[in-house]
Parts: structure tokens; sequence; C-alpha cells
């Protein structure tokens, strides 16, 4: 019965895959992509499919993809995907390949983070196990954790707009949950390489450093190791076998090892690809200097476009170190809580940086919804979960129409526009902030069932 | 003794001008080895055919290269010395108001190709130093000639407003910067320190015509300064300089009311002459000039009209219109006699050729004022000379968002002609140059360049030979596209697509006047394979005039397409200080909220709060613990003890007692320190 229902679950499962590849090749066959390419929710300029069209163009009349300030991702996307912005085939929409290849990497994405999933429910299941509270935490039903993340990620309207409408956030995703998914199954290599191409394309991924190190360093997440220590003090019996790992260096050597081969590896192909322009040098300064900087003010769903159109020339410097030092400020302070938990850290400081970074989309938001999947069951007490959803939906309705209203009609104004994304930068506040006090009070659930069992005991 | 000093005066005056004029002469012969500083000062009239006339004033001032010092005669010592000083080899600065109608007032022939130009102040200047000093020159340039000319030029100092086209404009050469000023308005406050640079200014010679409300009331009106230097041959000697100020005005000649009464001759071309159109004469040349000249021409075509008309009665047309006895010419009527009739040398191409009436004004005194006036006796039409193809250039799409830029290519249809000639070869192509500008703002997509010709779609490597492109760098350097054309001869119409995207600026970088928009600068087409130029029989006694020397050099045919005004987006101007705030309390609720759910203990708050409540009952804590209860969402055990009263009103005098303290405090930080 158990296997038959699980069977039915797995199936549904493999018709959601099916229906939303479908959906997605649907939307691609419309005529011009349904003007998504240009909407400043799916491209930015880091993002943007045309820019990167330029890019290329530039390169193959032999100038730099630099020149100018239209392209600023990297050198690499520009020589894989490149071809593919130009080629063309007769009777089928003018970006199929490039939109196949998305459409590849979302469901690449889909299926590690189910793997992901699979492994964190595994070893939660086992956590459970080890300290007995498989039967109280059996009352409120277990989901599998890694189907709904997967499918979460796939049916996202925010995946699905970011795809058809050809950005290059899927990619960037896709190398975020690559090292995520090598750093929870202990493939140290793939997830060295996933961490450097991600922090090539991006630069925010660059903080993930921290949660890989505690997943190689201590294994996925769990509840916090002083509650294991105290229920075996409380038996009486130290049963190292069934304790936690402490924390070990060996992997993490190996990981920078890793790393540092594979960021030798890309800044070569990078310094070849670029050999006959400005070189690397001119590379970091149109990557990670605009990302940086915030040069390009066009609209987006973000808040520091209209913050740098308006603030006072002299104060802007003191503002750029203000809103970049507000991500790094917070590494800190959430390693310290919840280093038991890597991967729920991973899942924050995406969010984090998804909400602060300078120039946002929907890509990004995707991508921590979907990881945000993964922790069905440990935040299942989570408060505003229905106005979080609600405010998102209501957002992502009402941005487009301000957006219109103020761009294409002329009747509406700038102000319009930056309300929705202060609107939708504090929903994402709340996301995060009620996030983490969902998951330390799930510790603390686990820990007064534990207490609770253990007087029981006693008594 | 007043009436009797008046006449000695006068005589003396006389014999003094004498004795200058004598003098002026035995220097000349003097100096006949060493080439003297020259001024000439002509002046072309032009009917054209939608009832207007084209004046162009022609001043043109040489100085030879020289050894000795900065001592100048008669060139205006400014520009010599920013020739020097600014190591110019070439420089054009134009003022325009208005636009030149290619269509009607011609685009082939010299005066439009090197005199039509963008509305606004238009300049380019080649320098003869290094690459790596040419924008720290110009940069100087810009300002000194902003000074010279009341202009605000200097803003083509910052690195947006100019560029450095490689080989589609015309003087092509590396060490050239080009920059346009499309919404500079031009007024007087211009034209007077361009006419001070005139030996005479505006008080002798044909300048005198310049009066300032007629020239403004033109319907356009170009004010140009162009000056070459000629190189030095050797080192210390200053470089010769020949310095060019011409004036295009085109003007509608107020029509006679009597001539419109009549319907049958409404179509007449209007009658006008040199006082009707300027409200002056010229009285006299300017005495230093060299030779000071007025020629009246007329077409190619309104000669072949002409010719048409009379074929009807006479055989000898060509006869009659040079005729000296022009008075019986049954066409029009000149008011005054010309000294010389040139004939265009018939080209190979068509056997019509334009005619030149040179009048000299020297001849002309004060008491006997020079005044051409022209008068139709039949009505005329006829079409000026066009381009090969006439460039227009339009916007397409809605919205602030993105856009494209349009320039379409449409035959003429008197280019057919050219055509025709050039048929013989095989592939008879067309070559045309295109040079485009656009802002940093306008943030142009290379890579959607599409042609069209003959409204079908064509590949861009079979129709564009060469391609220069340096894309804009945000808020550095604008965008500069140079194309190469080859187009087939059969064309009718071509057409150039490029997409871009708006820029967004900060509040800062817009104009006073954001919502206006801002202007796209006029892009030029040339055609190297024609070229504008008219050369008259009878060369030997052209030399003296650097008008018609003009007229007969090779020139590319060029023409300058509209300035584009693209609507921007604008922020709210009235928000930086809510939007800083808003901003930074977002930012500050994140942080704060963010800290506060990691640091909170909930079983060490609890345990904290109890002892608390054992220890001290005050009203106040009870309040906070049961507010930070309520917040956390969970009831809190109320405190064993009831407070007492006694305490709870202790604790509210000590509170009053702190707020007064606090607020005196203030008062005196208020009251000395500020």
């Amino acid at each position: 019965m158990e296997k038959l229902k699980k069977k039915i679950g797995s199936f549904s499962f493999w018709n959601w895959v099916i229906a939303s590849i479908i959906f997605r090749l649907i939307l691609i066959y419309f005529p011009k992509n349904l003007n998504l390419s240009s909407r400043p929710e799916v491209s930015t300029p880091l993002t943007s499919f045309r820019r990167l069209a330029e890019g290329y163009w530039l390169k193959q009349s032999s100038m730099s993809p630099y020149a100018g300030s239209m392209y600023h991702g990297s050198p690499l996307l520009l020589s894989l995907l490149g071809p593919l912005t130009v080629k063309r085939i007769e009777g089928q929409p003018n970006h199929l390949l490039y939109s196949l290849v998305s459409v590849i990497a979302d469901v690449v994405s889909a299926m590690l983070i189910r793997a992901t999933g699979r492994n964190l429910q595994f070893a939660y299941l086992r956590t459970l196990e080890s300290l007995d509270l498989v039967k109280q935490i059996e009352g409120s039903e277990l989901r599998s954790s890694g189907d709904v993340a997967a499918l979460i990620y796939l049916c996202n309207p925010f995946t699905i707009v970011a795809c058809v409408g050809l950005s290059t956030s899927p990619i960037e995703n896709m190398a975020v949950i690559l090292c995520l998914y090598g750093a929870c199954s202990r493939l140290i290599p793939l997830a060295a390489f996933g961490w450097v191409i991600a922090t090539h394309m991006s630069l925010y991924p660059a903080i993930l450093i921290i949660p890989v190190i505690f997943l190689l360093g201590c294994g996925p997440d769990a509840p916090p190791r002083k509650l294991f220590l105290q229920r075996h003090q409380q038996k009486g019996v130290l049963n190292e076998s069934k304790l936690p790992h402490g924390f070990s260096w060996g992997p993490i050597i190996h990981f920078a090892f890793w790393a540092l081969v594979w960021s030798v590896y890309v800044l070569v192909l990078c310094g070849i690809s670029l050999k006959q322009f400005g070189g690397l040098w001119e590379m970091f300064k149109s990557t990670y200097g605009f990302i940086l900087t915030v040069e390009d003010l066009s609209p987006n769903i973000g808040v520091l476009w209209y913050f740098f159109a308006e603030v006072f020339e002299f104060f802007r410097n003191f503002f750029l170190i203000v809103f970049h030092v507000n991500i790094l400020f917070m590494i800190l302070p959430l390693a310290i809580r919840l280093h038991h938990r890597p991967c729920y850290l991973a899942f924050v400081y995406v969010a984090i940086c998804s909400m602060l970074k300078s120039y946002p989309s929907v890509g990004d938001s995707a991508l921590y919804l979907g990881l945000l999947g993964w922790f069905v069951n440990e935040l299942s007490d989570m408060q505003f979960s229905l106005f979080l959803f609600c405010g998102y939906v209501g957002v992502s309705l009402l941005s487009p129409v301000m957006h219109n209203l103020w761009i294409w009609r002329g009747t509406g104004n700038a102000n319009f526009y930056f309300a929705t994304a202060m609107v939708y930068a504090c929903l994402q506040i709340v996301l995060v902030v009620e996030g983490v006090s969902a998951m330390l009070n799930h510790d603390r659930k686990l820990r007064r069932l534990l207490t609770g069992k253990l007087q029981d005991v006693k008594s | 003794m007043a009436l009797l000093r008046r006449p000695l005066l006068v005589l003396i005056l006389i014999v003094t001008y004498q004795f200058l004029q004598l003098w002026i002469a035995v220097g000349s012969v003097i100096e006949e080895g060493q080439k003297q500083e020259e001024f000439y000062e002509e002046l072309l009239l032009k009917p054209l055919p939608d009832r207007k006339v084209l004046t162009h004033f022609h001043f043109q001032s040489s100085a030879p290269p020289t050894s000795n010092g900065r001592h100048h005669h008669l060139f205006p010592k400014a520009i010599s010395q920013l020739v020097q000083k600014f190591r110019v080899k070439e420089m054009e600065l134009s003022f325009t108001q208005g636009r030149w109608n290619y269509e009607s007032w011609g685009g082939f022939d010299s005066i439009p190709s090197s005199n039509a130009k963008p509305p606004g102040v238009e300049l380019w200047a080649v320098f003869d130093v290094p690459q790596h000093l040419i924008d720290a020159l110009w940069k100087n340039l810009t300002h000194t000639l902003s000074g010279l000319f009341c202009a605000s030029i200097n803003f083509l100092e910052s690195s947006t407003a100019y560029s450095a086209p490689e080989w589609s404009f015309p003087p092509a050469s590396g060490n050239l910067r080009y920059g346009t000023l499309p919404r500079e308005a031009v007024c007087t406050e211009n034209l007077t320190p361009w006419l001070k640079l005139l030996p005479c200014r505006d008080k002798a010679g044909i300048s005198m015509l310049l009066d300032r409300p007629s020239i403004y009331r033109g319907f356009y009106h170009s004010q140009r300064l162009h000056l070459i230097s000629t190189g030095s041959g050797s080192e210390g000697m200053d470089p010769g300089i020949i310095l060019e100020q011409t004036l295009t005005v085109v003007l509608q000649p107020n029509s006679q009311r009597a001539s419109l009464d009549r319907a049958s001759e409404k179509h007449i071309q209007p009658s006008w002459s040199l006082s009707s159109i300027f409200g002056k004469q010229v009285s006299g040349k300017c005495v230093l000039a060299e030779t000071s000249n007025v020629y009246l021409l007329l077409d190619r075509g309104l000669v072949a009209e002409l010719k048409q008309l009379h074929e009807e009665n006479e055989k000898s047309a060509e006869k009659v219109l040079t005729s000296e006895n022009f008075r019986t010419n049954p066409c029009f009527e000149l008011s005054a006699k010309p000294d010389r009739i040139f004939i265009e040398e018939s080209s190979l191409l068509s056997k019509n050729s334009s005619v030149l009436y040179k009048f000299k004004v020297e001849k002309y005194s004060e008491f006997e004022p020079f005044d051409l006036g022209l008068t139709w006796k039949i009505p005329v039409v006829w079409l000026c000379r066009q381009a090969p193809l006439h460039a227009s250039r339009f916007l397409m799409g809605s919205g602030n968002e993105r856009g494209a830029i349009a320039i379409s290519l449409k035959s003429t249809q008197s280019s057919e002609s050219f055509m025709g000639a050039n048929s013989d070869d095989e592939r008879c192509e067309l070559r045309v140059d295109v040079f485009q500008v656009v802002p940093w703002y306008v943030k142009v997509y290379f890579h959607s360049l599409q042609v069209f010709v003959d409204q079908q779609p064509k590949a861009v490597s079979d129709i564009i030979e060469k391609i220069h492109v340096s894309p804009s760098k945000d808020k550095v350097s604008p965008g500069v596209m140079e194309l190469v054309l080859k187009l087939p001869c059969s064309v009718s119409s071509a057409a150039l697509t490029i997409e871009f995207d708006k820029g967004f600026l900060h509040i800062d970088e817009y104009p006073p006047d954001a919502n206006q928009g801002f202007d796209i600068p006029s892009a030029i087409v040339s055609f190297p394979n024609f070229h504008a130029s008219m050369v008259f029989l009878e060369n030997d006694s052209l030399n003296k005039s650097p008008l018609l020397s003009k007229f007969q050099e090779k020139s590319h045919v060029m023409s300058y397409t509209e300035v584009l005004l693209v609507p921007l987006t604008t922020p709210d101007f009235s928000m930086p200080y809510n939007v800083i705030t808003i901003t930074c309390t977002v930012f500050a609720l994140y942080f704060g909220s963010l800290l506060n759910a990691l640091r909170r203990r909930v079983a060490e708050e609890e345990r904290f709060l109890k002892d608390k409540a054992a220890k001290k009952t005050g009203r106040l804590p009870l309040l906070l613990s049961k507010l930070s209860a309520k917040l956390r969402g969970r009831h809190s055990e109320p405190p064993h003890s009831p407070p007492g009263p006694a305490s709870s009103s202790f604790i509210n005098s000590k509170l009053v007692l702190k707020v007064i303290l606090v607020a005196g405090v203030a008062a005196c930080w208020q009251h000395y320190f500020l």
C-alpha cells in the first residue's frame, strides 16, 4: 500500500515536470517570446539576453566585448552561449536553441534540487532517529521535501519567466545549485566547480563558501550538536557512533585546493578569450566593478536603482559601502546561529543577496523560493505564510502595471513603480526574518520535545 | 567760422584719403615679393524654387606665413592666436538656426553641401599634434571659442559630447574631433562677435546689408567660420591662415501685393531687391577688401526652364540670357547692369548649365548705392539639383523604454540621369557614407542593425561594405557609428534601422527642462562618388574670387539629417529626501529585525524575566514583560506578588524628573551652542 502510494506520488511528480517543460516550450513558441526578454523584471544589465548578443557581436567584429557599457557578463558565457544568439533555424522561433539551453538548465537544476532535498531529508530522518523523536514528528505528516522543492522551482512563474525571457539567470542558478548539491553529496570537486563558476558569473554567491565549509565540515543539516550531547548525557551512555561528526578539516582543505584549481582554470580561460582585448583587468572592472558601483540606473525590482538615481552625488560612495556592507554584516551572526544547518544558511544567504544585490531579477527570487522547498517540514509552523504568498502574488501583478503606467503610458511616475519594489523588498525581509525565526523555533521545539521526553522517562 | 572751417576739413580729409590710398598702392608695389594679408567680400544671391531667395555672404581673410611676429593688418588677431596656441590645422564652427530644406533648396551644389549645417552649433577641428595631446587641446579650444562667440560651446568639452570619427567625416584624419550642440539657440549675440572678425565689421561694404531683424526673420540662417592653416614651411614661421566666414540666409521676399491680386500671376515668382529683403543697400565696397562682388546665380534647372519657355518664341535662347542687353530679357529684369556673365562649363551629363551674373560693388558709392533687384515677368517653375538620395531619419517605437532609429534614403527623381550615366558598368554601385553619433543615454544595440533595400530586408554584409563602431560608455563617451553602404544604382529606397534602449540618468544629469527630451545629433550622409563643383568658363578671371574658386573645388555631396528628439523617462525630481529616508528605513528594518530574531534566546529570556519579577515587582517591568510576551505571542506567568501603588508613583516621579532633566539639557544646548 505504502509503495503504491509512493509510486503514485512519484508518477505525479514526473507529470508535473513534463507539464512544466511543455508549458515552457509553448511559451517559447509565442512570437517574440511575449517580449519577456526586455522586461525589467527578467533582464537586468547583467542577465539580459540582448546585451549578451551585443557582446557577442562586438567580439565577432574584433572589438572587446566590454567596449561600451553593454555587456557585463562572463567571457566564458559569451563563448558558450554567444553563437546561439545568432544561430537561427528556418521556421522556428529566433532563439530556439538558446531557449532550449535555458529549459535544460532549469530541468537539471530541478533534478539537482530534488537529489539534494532527498539527501537532506534522509539526514533529517536519521537525526530524528538518533534522537528517538521519530514518533513525535511523524504525527505531522512528512512530505518528500526534494520533490516539493524541485516542483516549486520548476513551476514557479518566476523561473518560467526567467527561462522564457532568455535571461542568463537559469545558468547562474544552476551553478549555485550545483555547488550546494556537490557539497551535500560530498562531491568536493563539483562543489568547488559550482562555487567558482557561480562567483565568476555574479559575484554574490562568493559568500556561499561559508555554508559549503559547514556542509563539508559537519555534514548536512541537523539539530544543534548540543542536543545530541544532552541526550546522550541524560541517557548516561555516550554512543560515539550515533553522534554527528565533529568539524573535520580534511574535506575543507580538499575543497580549497579544488576551488583554487578551478579558479585558476576559469581565469586562464577568460584570459585566453580576452587576450587580444583589455585582458582580465578590464573584465573585472566591467563585471565586478559594474556590480559594485551600481552604474546602471535602469529600473528593476530592487530598490538601489532609484536610490542611486536620486541620492546626492557626494553621498554616493558612502551609500554604496553601506549597502554592500549590509550583506556582509549579516554573514557572521547568521553563521553563528545557523551553523548546524548549513543548507538553510545557504538559503538565507541566497535570499539576502537576491534582496540586496544591485541588479536583482525574478530569476534570483526563483532560486531562493526553490531552495525554500527543502525545508517544508521544518518551516511548517512559519508565521505569515499566507500573507507572504498573497504579497508575492500581488507584487508580481502590480509591478508590471506600475511599470507600464510609468514607462509606456506616462500617466504614472517613478514613485509608483518604486513603491512596488519597496513592498517586494519588505516581503523578502519578512520572509527571511520569519524563516530564520521559524527555523530557530523548530530547533527549540525539538529540544522541548527531547527534554519533555526525558522528563517522561525520568518520571 | 564754422562755415568756413567745414570745407577745409573736408578738403583735408580728401587729401588724407588720397594720400593714404597712394601710400597703400606704393606699399603694395614695394612688398610685391612678400605676400600681403588679403580680404575679400562677396555676396551670392540665388532665387529658390519655393519663392524664397538664398543669400550667401562670403568673407575671406588670409594671412600668409610670416616670421615677423604677431602683427596683423587685416587678419583678426584672436583667430591667429587661437591657431597658434592650439595648433589647429583646420577648423569649422557653425551656428545654425532652421533646417536646410534639401528637397526644394537643392542638395547637390556646393552651397548646400558645404554650407547647409545641422541646427545648433557644430564644431570640428583637426589638430597638428600627437594623438594623446588632442583631447586637452580640444577642451581648451572649446572654452576659447565659447568666450569668443558668446555661446555655450564649452559644453562640448566633456567627453560625452564629442567624438573622433575615423574616416566617414570628409576631412578624414585621426586627429579630428567632432562635436555638436543641437539645442544651442543662435542669436545676434553670436553674430556680433563673428562680424567683429571682419576688417570693416558691418560698417562698410557688403556686410552693411546684415540687418539683424531681417536675417533672423529668415527661414534658415547659418553662420560659419572655417579656417585652414597652411602649414608653415620652415620652423620659426607662423603658419599662414585662411579664414573663411560665410553667412547663408534663406529669406522670403515680401511679394508685391499688386501682382498677387491677379489670379493668373499667382505662380509668378516674387520680385525682390536687396533693399526689399534686407532693408538696406550697399554703398560702396569695404576699402580694405581686395574685391567686393555681388553675384546672381541662376541654377541649371532654372536656366533650362527659361530656355524652354524661350524656345517657343525665339531660337537662340542662350543668347538672350547671356546677352548684354538683359533689360530686354522677356523672363525677368535686373535693376543693375551685370559686369560679367559666366556660364558654367556644360558637363558631360547634362547640356544645361547655370548662369552667373557678376556685379562689381566698387563702382557704386554712397550717393549711388548698389541695389540689385530682380523682377520676374513670367511664372517659372523649376527644381533644384538634388543629391542622389534624400536622407531622412526618424524614431520608431513608443514608450520610454526602448526604440529604434531609422535612416531612410529615398532616391530623388532627378538623380536618375546620373545613374543612367553610370550604368555602363556592369555592377553599378552607389556608395553612401553614413556617420552617426548617439549620446550615451541612447544605448544602441549594434547587433540589431538591419538593412532594407526597396522594402526588402537584406543581409547586412551584402550592403554594408565597411563598418566602424565605437560603442558608447556610460557617462564617458558617445557611441559612434560609421558605415559605408554599397547600394545598387537602381535602388529606389533604402533604410537602416537600429534598436536602442533609453538610459536612465541621475537627477542631476537632467537639464532643467527634462521633459522636453534629449536631442540626437544629425547624422551625416555623404556621397563620395559625387562631387559638387561648378566649373565656369573663362577661368582666368575667377582666380581672384575666393567664392567662385570655392565652387570649383571638388567637394563631396553631403547632407545632414534631422535632429531627433528622444523623450527620456524622468524620475520624480522632488523625491531625493523621501527616497533616501524610505530606503534607509527598509534597510534598518531588515537589519534590526533579522538581528533581533537571531539574538533572541527564549528560554533564557523567560528565566531572566522571572528572576527580575521576583526581585523587583514594579508596574513597568510587568508591563514590559507582558508586552514582550505578547510580541512573542505567548502567555507569560504574571509575577506572584501584586505591585504596590507607592512604588509605581515613585517610579513615575523619577521618570518625570529624568524627562525634565533631559529637556533642560536640550534647552541649554540649544541656547548656548546653536
